[in-house]
């Protein structure tokens, strides 16, 4: 099973790798996305301490939308998803692999990048800290999620628009929790709670979202 | 005597199901509308005054009951969903798809009322407090599940993807239900306690049940002549369906 999960991750890692160009648009995105916001705003550094969590989290919620429909698409198009599904590993398996697979390419640059763009907008070390590790918490279970969005919209004629339309509303409650932890440390209080529930959150869709998802790649390719 | 008094499985065919969802509606709708219209009576000339918050409070009596609906609504549709991915019963799908715009009108209706009420209690239309936000996310989860099922062509491939999307967004009802509880914003603690006495005027909390029960005879009433047009789209290929169209009925 352990094999199983490493030959699926290594395979969307190395299909990835060889299309470098997706990663980079998902990341440029994320920049520029925060980027817009004292431009629209202001550059006044009171102003920016105050919405950058915010900012930096809602940013990090699109761009990894952005990324949500090429986890099974390609696979979906050219049948190999249906070999994955007809073959004797268990399915859960295959989508915890593909699921970690993308959270590598799509959500693991933006934790990366986060720091730098939170020091554009003049966060503290521990903030940034913070913002770091809720993003380490919150980025897996918004691929966990996202990928059930995105398995039900396989093949849909408006599939990215639907996605969105079904995945952000799933998506409020670690925005909420994620940009909390910063907030929180921010004014002084310590994001300690926020963090336990996001981690909470993505031991709860950990384990829930992959049956999620298997239940309706098993619709799709019906 | 017969040892099934009632042959369960005998309406969970679409065909036998069409008549008695009928019979269903007519009586619900009457039912409805005598409860409402006691209710709203009894709300806006029985019930007393509020020491506090004066004539305004009268809309809690559309707005809670509104909320209690949404919220409800959305677990039947959920249980719905899971009976029909469990035993692969169409009815049951239709039901849930019969019930989503009536769940999406309570969810808007209720964020609509309490916006009104908010403007004169609170000083304003919208406060982004827990309870108000997950509601709204609950308004979302049923336009994604409305959407969803419009935009997949083959219809067993609609139910089953939308049932799937219902089971997942069912994990946000405890989160508004419990919202008041586990943070304290703006939005008031609940005043009706099932196992302790209420803080509430006796005939406020009357006339207040009387206004659900009345929402839950109009959404069975809705419900069901909706389900009957669900049917008779989804069956409209079968003999029965051709048959009765035939006779004009």
């Amino acid at each position: 099973m352990l094999e199983t999960l490493f030959w699926i991750i290594r395979r969307d890692l190395t299909i990835a790798l060889r299309r470098r160009a997706d990663i980079f648009t998902t990341l440029i995105f994320f920049v520029i996305v925060v980027s817009l916001f004292p431009l629209g705003i202001g550059p006044e550094l009171e102003t920016l301490r105050l919405i950058a969590p915010g900012v930096v989290w809602v940013g990090a919620l699109l761009a990894s939308m952005l990324a949500l429909e090429q986890i099974f698409s390609a696979d979906h198009r050219d049948g190999t998803l249906e070999q994955m599904l007809l073959s004797p590993q268990p399915v859960s398996v295959l989508v915890v692999g593909k699921v970690l697979a993308h959270w590598l390419v799509s959500g693991v640059p933006l934790v990366l990048i986060a720091p730098l763009l939170g020091l554009q907008y003049d966060l503290s070390w521990e903030a940034l800290q913070a913002l770091i590790i809720s993003l380490l918490l919150g980025t897996p279970t918004l691929s966990l999620i996202g990928a059930i969005g995105a398995a039900l919209t396989l093949g849909l004629r408006s599939g990215g628009v639907l996605l969105a339309l079904l995945v952000l509303p799933l998506y409020i409650p670690v925005l909420i929790f994620g940009a909390g932890a910063v907030e929180a440390t921010v004014s002084g209080l310590g994001g300690q709670a926020h963090l336990s529930m996001l981690g909470a959150i993505l031991v709860a869709s950990l384990v829930l979202a992959p049956l999620a998802v298997t239940a309706a790649l098993r619709v799709a390719e019906d | 005597m017969s040892s099934r008094l009632i042959n369960w499985f005998k309406f969970s065919s679409p065909t036998t199901f069409y008549p008695l969802a009928g019979k269903i509606s007519w009586v619900a709708a009457i039912i409805a509308i005598a409860l409402i219209g006691y209710g709203l009576y009894m709300s806006f000339f029985v019930a007393p005054t509020d020491y506090k918050q004066g004539e305004g409070y009268r809309i809690i009596f559309v707005h809670v009951p509104a909320s209690w609906m949404s919220m409800f609504i959305y677990v039947i549709m959920a249980g719905w969903a899971a009976l029909g991915l469990v035993f692969n019963t169409r009815l049951s799908m239709m039901m849930a798809q019969a019930l989503a715009p009536t769940g999406a009108m309570f969810a808007f209706l209720s964020l609509w009322t309490g916006s009104f009420w908010g403007k004169p209690m609170w000083g304003t239309w919208w406060v982004w407090d827990a309870r108000i936000t997950s509601e709204l996310i609950l308004l979302f989860l049923y336009l994604g599940y409305m959407a969803l099922r419009s935009a997949i062509d083959d219809p067993r491939r609609a139910d089953r993807a939308s049932g799937i999307l219902l089971l997942v967004g069912v994990v946000n009802v405890p989160i508004i239900y419990f919202s008041v509880k586990w943070w304290n914003t703006l939005h008031q603690g609940s005043t009706i306690k099932l196992n302790e006495e209420s803080t509430m005027d006796d005939t406020m909390l009357t006339a207040m049940l009387i206004m659900t029960l009345g929402f839950w005879a109009y959404s069975i009433a809705v419900a069901m002549a909706r389900v009957r047009t669900v049917i008779l789209e989804r069956e409209r290929s079968s003999t029965w369906v051709r048959e009765l169209v035939n006779e004009g009925r």
